[in-house]
């Protein structure tokens, strides 16, 4: 699965990194202390947060991960948004909360 | 010799402690308790560093003067990361207009005192004056971001607090610092010893460190962890001594 699937069966809103949709997508992590997800998010996972600080941006390219949910409605600073486009890591928006977006990636994948 | 201007000396300095406004602080954190301890224990200077509110600073202010103890008013904010930064100024006036910001982003949720305290606004007598009557342990609408620039356009100096916790800290929540140009200075919590601290956290390089008590509790005041070589006790000698000018100088105590 690819970013992509994931944006249209959630629709999501696209953020950033719009170049990057084509990302595989094995799994997911959800966590809101940055230094949990860089201990434990795994390659290709996609990563639900309510964190909008540009740090986000630092842990994805980290861990590798295929891409960032932003969920509960919660606005990226601008910061977050340049950077992310900048390394090339889509920042997905959602009103649906950690919980909501985790049950229907689960199902997906 | 008169007229000859005085270099810097040290001023042994907590520069975060709570009075009992703060939720889960004892009710016995009033303003003679606290004087009274820093008194005990030689503390020059003591900065007062409640959640979200400034509201007991005046009365500590108050209870002080006249005394070898010099208060700092202070906040600890609560961003919407969920980190802890410490803000101080060392008059009251800013202190105010910074506190009046921070009430306007704060969320206006009852306090529920059985579970977090009475949150109790003292007189510089340690009388019970009052209770504030939103829920203190919360996040204010400002990014970490925006309470170091407010903070640092208002004169205030802000800083990463208990950067070695597991909660409410910088590096927990946003898993490393920002570059040093953005924080100067650390606080680091008294109980770790000092080198453990440096070697979990190599990006302290480089920056100064505080060590303060966070003291909740009468029984968590101590003799200070931190000492702050300054010509007098006010904001611009401590900015000063972060940079390390002028042979003022930050120290945490090992």
């Amino acid at each position: 699965m690819k970013v992509s699937d994931v944006v249209e069966a959630l629709g999501l809103q696209v953020a950033a990194g719009e170049a990057q949709l084509s990302r595989e997508v094995l799994g997911g992590y959800c966590g809101d202390l940055l230094s949990d997800v860089m201990a434990r998010a795994k390659p290709k996972d996609v990563w639900i947060t309510i964190q909008g600080h540009q740090n986000i941006v630092a842990v994805a390219v980290l861990t590798e991960i295929s891409g960032v949910i932003v969920c509960g409605n919660v606005e990226p600073e601008k910061d977050t948004l340049d950077r992310a486009d900048r390394e090339g890591i889509p920042i997905l928006r959602t009103s649906m909360t950690a919980f909501g977006v985790a049950g229907r990636l689960a199902a997906l994948l | 010799m008169k007229g000859v201007p005085r270099g810097p000396r040290v001023f042994s300095a907590d520069l975060h402690v709570h009075t009992a406004l703060s939720p889960c602080a004892e009710t016995e954190m009033n303003p003679l308790n606290i004087v009274g301890l820093c008194l005990d224990y030689g503390i020059d200077l003591v900065a007062v560093t409640d959640h979200n509110t400034a509201g007991n600073v005046r009365a500590v202010m108050e209870c002080a003067r006249g005394t070898a103890v010099t208060v700092w008013p202070g906040m600890e904010v609560q961003t919407k990361e969920e980190v802890h930064l410490v803000v101080l100024g060392d008059n009251l006036e800013a202190v105010l207009k910074w506190e009046a910001l921070i009430t306007s982003r704060l969320p206006d949720i009852p306090n529920r005192p059985e579970l977090f305290g009475e949150q109790l606004l003292f007189d510089k007598e340690g009388r019970v004056t009052g209770v504030f009557p939103r829920q203190l342990l919360n996040s204010v609408d400002l990014s970490v971001d925006e309470v170091r620039t407010q903070a640092e356009r208002m004169g205030l100096i802000c800083y990463p607090a208990h950067i070695d916790r597991p909660a409410y800290s910088y590096v927990s929540n946003l898993g490393f610092l920002p570059p040093p140009g953005d924080f100067d200075l650390v606080e680091v919590s008294a109980g770790t010893p000092l080198g453990e601290v440096k070697r979990r956290f190599p990006s302290l390089e480089g920056r100064g460190i505080v060590v303060s008590s966070d003291a909740h509790r009468l029984t968590d005041l101590g003799p200070a962890r931190t000492r702050l070589l300054l010509a007098r006790p006010i904001l611009g000698e401590f900015a000063a001594a972060i940079a390390g000018r002028g042979g003022r100088n930050v120290e945490p105590v090992h």
